[in-house]
């Protein structure tokens, strides 16, 4: 069986700090068809069609017209598919007067998010990673308590730094019409400073790391060190490769929830130009109610990215979820 | 070379009685290179946690009107104001609710669509992936979407509802006082299945087969096998679910904000709602600081009796 298979393996000489989540049934066991078998079959296709109902007529009707969308019975395929939803919602191309006067979006919405997102997952993965491999494998005076620090701010939820963090990112120096005392303008408010910087570290990411960091042998820093290499390219050469399946995990979390924030660009993000995906779709809806053929579409556009990214990486997202959630 | 020098392990690990404050300085500057690793991190989290924190201890003492230029000190009158708020208490129900509602179906749903795909059966990942499409979804994209099917006039569950004949007369759904929640925890529920599944499986996959195969042989039916090793040994996940669950669950800001705003009748007012009213529709940002610490303490009061009940059960 492929269990002792692997236990008669030698063990590889850079232990591998996590398994990987297995993607077949458990072994031994075929799949076979008895009764039981077709409850279970007829449970989950059940199941899973109730879920992907709602996904599928989104998108149905993301490529239906106003009139089909509001017709009963409901289309599930549309009469006359139309992609007009998408392009006054992205306000690409020629528009009437009439589609115009309907209300449109902005296709830089979405270049915003895209924008927004990376630069978060980037720097947050890089400042992340630089944080907890010293706090993982350098010895320095203050490692504990500003290791403690972070841990502690763990448990407050985000609320609580919500408001002050308003008026902070309004009062930072020198940047958006402000003194050298943070006065006189409206910092980093309304600016792609204001939606990036805030997000650029998370003592959540850097305590996963953390712990997956000192599972790396010391031996091999060491070695490293005696081979006459600074801690620049250790941590470059050595550390970063082998963290990468941690790091590819927690960037994915951190992409999906930067893609998706919604609180914090509704409160500092005043031009409709700045905005964000969600943003807009969702002062979209307060604005134009009515106009579902965009709001659909639109809503087809900002999953889509995650769909993507869910398809492209679906293991890394299973082996990121047990990472993060239990050992 | 500093750096080059000797490892970690070989320092001395036993803590001294009297600072040594010149060793303590050669050691920083020896160890020089790993502030430079913590100074971006630390620059970040400095401004936008540890002194958003501060401030924000500090704002709850003043009566801070963004609008105004004058923002005094007033002791404890923002928290006296909090305890005798009937429409923070209002949202603390709702909230209650909410949670009371949306967290144990998603973890129980999650549950089941994990013992369903546990067993060896073909498509597994395609079933997966269907049920946690939903996850992947952005709120606002879940929130738009279902505020459509909740729709009373040409909405799909009234619909097929009156078609069905289950219902007489269409339902109001988000704007029907008493069905206004469940409505939203029904669409929470949907977008977090996905999330307990996976977990769930996760930590089926880690209960060894051997427990399986010695219950088989003690002739242990499959529900007492359910019964007696997979829901015990599946403790530590659901706490963990339980744990984010709630966290998650009373964090809820979103959905409210595009499907009700926060009617009908306040029905719908959570406390991160009402918080962001506080702070951005009536610009008291002391209070809403206040009213944010308020939703901490309780938060931190649930994480704990949690912990502490979870301990008790072992």
């Amino acid at each position: 069986m492929a269990t002792l298979d692997q236990a008669q393996l030698p063990p590889p000489t850079v232990p591998q700090p996590q398994r990987r989540a297995r993607r077949s049934a458990p072994e031994g066991n075929r799949p076979e068809w008895g009764p039981g078998r077709w409850v279970t079959y007829v449970l989950l296709v059940v199941g899973a069609i109730v879920f992907i109902a709602p996904m599928v007529w989104l998108i149905s009707a993301s490529f239906q017209g106003l009139g089909e969308i509001f017709s009963q019975p409901p289309r599930w395929i549309p009469k006359h598919p139309t992609t007009t939803g998408y392009r006054q919602f992205l306000n690409l191309g020629h528009l009437t007067n009439a589609q115009r006067g309907q209300g449109t979006g902005d296709w830089r919405w979405f270049a915003n998010s895209a924008f927004v997102a990376f630069s978060v997952t980037f720097l947050q993965t890089f400042f992340n990673a630089m944080c907890a491999y010293v706090f993982a494998k350098r010895d320095f005076p203050g490692r504990n308590a500003i290791f403690m620090l972070f841990l502690a701010t763990m448990m407050v939820p985000g609320q609580v730094t919500l408001i002050p963090n308003y008026i902070i990112t309004k009062h930072i120096p020198l940047f958006g019409g402000n003194d050298i005392l943070g006065m006189g303008g409206h910092g980093w408010l309304d600016s792609y400073w204001g939606l990036i910087m805030p997000g650029t570290v998370s003592a959540f990411g850097i305590f996963l790391l953390r712990q997956y960091m000192q599972s790396i042998p010391d031996e091999l820093l060491d070695a490293a060190r005696v081979d006459g290499a600074n801690e620049f390219r250790i941590f470059a050469r050595i550390v970063l490769p082998l963290c990468m399946p941690a790091l590819a995990a927690t960037a994915i979390f951190t992409f999906q929830a930067a893609w998706e924030d919604f609180l914090w660009p509704l409160i500092i993000i005043s031009s409709p130009d700045r905005y964000t995906a969600p943003l807009g779709l969702a002062l979209f809806v307060v604005k134009n109610e009515t106009s579902w053929n965009l709001l659909f579409a639109g809503s087809v556009m900002s999953t889509l990215p995650m769909v993507v990214i869910f398809a492209v990486f679906q293991r890394k997202f299973i082996q990121g979820i047990a990472l993060t959630g239990i050992k | 070379m500093a750096t080059a020098t000797a490892p970690a392990t070989s320092r001395p690990q036993q803590p001294r009685k009297r600072l040594d404050v010149r060793k303590t300085l050669f050691r920083m500057r020896r160890e020089w290179s790993a502030y430079l690793f913590l100074a971006p991190g630390v620059i970040v989290f400095s401004v936008f946690t540890v002194a958003a924190l501060v401030f924000a201890v500090y704002l709850t003492f003043h009566e801070w009107n963004i609008l105004q230029p004058q923002k005094p000190f007033i002791g404890l009158q923002n928290y006296r104001d909090m305890l005798h708020d009937e429409h923070y208490r209002r949202s603390i129900i709702n909230t209650l609710y909410f949670t009371g509602g949306s967290v144990p179906l998603t973890m129980l749903g999650g549950l089941v669509v994990a013992l369903l795909l546990n067993q060896p059966i073909r498509f597994r990942g395609l079933f997966r992936t269907m049920y946690y499409l939903p996850v992947v979804t952005p709120f606002v994209v879940a929130a738009i979407l279902w505020k459509w099917l909740y729709n009373s006039s040409y909405g799909l569950f009234d619909y097929y509802l009156l078609k069905a004949h289950l219902i007489d007369q269409p339902l109001l759904w988000l704007a029907d006082k008493d069905l206004a929640m469940p409505s939203v925890i029904l669409m929470s529920v949907w977008s977090g299945v996905g999330f307990s599944m996976v977990v769930y499986l996760a930590g089926l996959q880690s209960i060894p087969g051997e427990l399986y195969e010695a219950a088989k042989v003690d002739g242990a039916g499959a529900f007492n096998r359910l019964r007696y090793i997979t829901v015990p040994m599946l403790r530590p996940t659901t706490l963990f679910l339980l744990v984010v669950g709630i966290i998650g669950s009373f964090q809820i800001f979103t959905q409210v904000f595009i499907m009700t705003n926060g009617g009908p009748a306040e029905r719908t007012t959570t406390m991160v709602f009402f918080i962001y009213e506080a702070a951005f529709k009536f610009y008291d940002m002391g209070y809403a600081s206040t009213l944010a610490f308020g939703l901490f303490a309780l938060l931190f009061l649930v994480t704990l009796l949690q912990l502490r009940l979870y301990r008790k059960g072992e």
